[in-house]
């Protein structure tokens, strides 16, 4: 990207026919940190990676609950995410009033994606410089969707946004298949792989990353701080097992069950080969 | 009667300029109005109170209802839901329109009855066919069921409640719920997802296994308390409606013998051609009263 005489307005246009104002603000998208979302036949899973801007300052939250159906992860200008959080509640519960059900997940994500198209076509705003993932439950199954600045939005099976996504969309790539049928557990602990893939420095801890999980029967929860300690826990676990990650991929259903069996095998085949040091990475295993 | 104000340009003079119809756009405003469940385009009016109402003592808001339908009765049974009323629309005593019908399909899940006054049921029919176009056009197999339906009602009815200018009429709603993704409409049994709600003209509701409006509610509850049940047979539910309409033609004045039945099944809703039952009033007491009665000269 770089500076050019039709990059002013967001209603100019350039000879190529593109409108930079508008990728420029998807690149402001790129900037936040990564969050990830992933769905099954019955749930939908978001994590997102929480940055500190110092150490005295908190770690930024970066999921909302719009509904008990509905839940977002925003990567890019925070101030934007929270107007367009607070938009989403009221839809939500506007609809809850007057119909006394769920809002349809689909129909407000196309209502937001029109609020970030009106902010492309006029002279006097700007785009929205946040991207959502909108991950939610309705009467026609679990769905995720990203938006963007753009005003386009998208339904996934499994979508990384924000810094470094390209290497958790890779991770997400390699195993979306199993995906459907995969229990709550095992989305769980794809999306936190597919989030540690984005790290530059240091690893996943309970302070920096959060998880949400909604779906049929389960209304919005989040999973942060000492809750999600369990996850990175078995996380680590597998890491420390070698190869057990890739062998939990291949696992019908309930990937971290095997993977359990398999890393234990494997490291029994280690500590049965000879030395202290395999002996004490199969100690993990030994204590699950 | 002062010639009321009509919606024509106020450039024809003073005094001849009714309430705006049309909103002005203005550059500052996104687009033109946009239809909600909150405010319908059409009837926005209905919405708002008219300020000329306000002003002026001499106009008045709905008081008494004119061209009325009588009872609606619906009761579930084993496969759905069962609604039927006449198709009198009576002006006063006079029975006016003989061929009303007031009952009206929603979309493949819900129907709607209503007694009382049949403009304001129009009107009514009016606003659910522009939320079922908002979910045509959404297109995305998401349709209202009838606790939607019925919960939306009653919102507007106790709107209009509040502003002193009611609805005049006694809605019925019956559907059954659209099934869930990944659940065929086999997993889920009837009973669990049948609905049968009755809305009020200032918003009182209420949904049972059986619901009336207007007289059927004295004379054709009883019968439904005693013989209704959640698995009846058709055959049985349609006999005992059958029964409690042929009560209710003999004590209302203001019904006649011509009836609508409409089901709502899983298979979706289907409203029959209007039919006559057969009644009796061949009794001896009825066709030569003096003779019988005590007393008579």
């Amino acid at each position: 990207m770089f500076r050019n005489q039709y990059d002013t307005d967001v209603t100019t246009w350039s000879p190529q026919g593109r409108l930079f104002q508008v990728e420029y603000a998807m690149e402001a998208v790129k900037q936040g940190s990564c969050a990830v979302g992933l769905v099954s036949n019955t749930h939908v899973v978001l994590a997102t990676l929480k940055r500190a801007q110092n150490d005295l300052s908190s770690y930024q939250r970066k999921m909302f609950k719009i509904d008990d159906h509905m839940g977002i992860a925003i990567a890019g200008l925070t101030a934007d995410g929270r107007v367009l959080c607070k938009y989403m509640r009221n839809e939500c519960i506007n609809h809850r009033f007057v119909y006394e059900a769920p809002m349809p997940v689909g129909r407000l994500v196309r209502q937001v994606a029109d609020k970030h198209q009106v902010c492309t076509q006029r002279s006097w705003k700007r785009p929205f410089g946040v991207g959502l993932l909108v991950g939610g439950y309705d009467r026609s199954g679990p769905h995720l969707y990203n938006t963007c600045p753009s005003g386009n939005y998208y339904e996934y099976k499994a979508m990384a946004i924000g810094a470094r996504s390209q290497a958790a969309k890779t991770y997400l790539e390699k195993h979306y298949e199993s995906f459907p049928t995969a229990s709550v557990e095992a989305m769980v602990q794809h999306g936190l792989r597919a989030l540690a893939a984005t790290l530059s420095e240091g690893e996943l801890t309970k302070a920096n990353c959060a998880v949400s999980i909604v779906g049929r029967n389960a209304p919005y929860v989040v999973i942060e701080d000492d809750d999600v300690e369990p996850y990175l826990q078995m996380l680590k676990a597998e890491e420390d097992a070698g190869d057990a990650p890739m062998a939990a991929d291949e696992a019908a259903a309930g990937g971290e069950a095997a993977a359990a069996a398999e890393g234990g095998a494997a490291a029994g085949g280690d500590a049965a080969a000879g030395g202290d040091a395999a002996g004490e990475a199969a100690a993990p295993m030994e204590t699950e | 009667m002062l010639p009321r104000p009509t919606s024509h340009s106020k450039a024809l003079g003073p005094g001849v300029a009714g309430p705006e119809l049309a909103v002005a756009t203005s550059a500052v405003q996104a687009g033109p109005p946009k239809a909600s469940a909150q405010q319908p385009l059409s009837g926005a009016d209905s919405f708002m109170v008219d300020p000329h109402c306000i002003a002026d003592p001499a106009r008045q808001h709905t008081q008494y209802p004119y061209v009325t339908g009588t009872s609606v009765l619906g009761i579930k049974y084993k496969d759905g839901v069962l609604v039927a009323c006449d198709t009198l629309g009576a002006y006063g005593s006079t029975k006016r329109y003989k061929s009303v019908e007031r009952i009206k399909k929603v979309n493949d899940h819900v129907i709607i009855a209503a007694s009382g006054e049949l403009s304001d049921f129009q009107h009514i029919i009016k606003l659910l066919d522009e939320l079922t176009t908002d979910d045509f056009r959404a297109d995305d197999g998401i349709s209202l069921g009838p606790q939607e339906v019925y919960a939306y009602l009653c919102r507007v009815m106790y709107n209009r409640r509040n502003k002193m200018d009611p609805l005049w009429n006694s809605l019925i709603v019956a559907g059954i719920e659209p099934p869930h993704a990944g659940a065929s409409a086999e997993d889920v049994s009837t009973s669990d997802v049948t609905f049968l709600g009755m809305v009020g003209m200032i918003g009182t509701h209420y949904s049972d296994s059986h619901v009336t409006t207007g007289f059927a509610s004295h004379l054709a509850r009883p019968l439904f308390r005693e013989a209704q049940a959640d698995d009846m047979s058709e055959e049985a539910a349609v006999a005992l409606m059958h029964e409690a309409l042929r009560v209710c033609y003999y004590r209302d004045k203001q019904s006649m013998n011509k009836f609508q039945l409409a089901k709502v099944t899983k298979e979706g809703v289907s409203i029959s051609e209007p039919y006559a039952l057969d009644v009796q009033w061949d009794f001896k007491m009825f066709s030569q009263p003096t003779k019988w009665a005590v007393g008579a000269w």
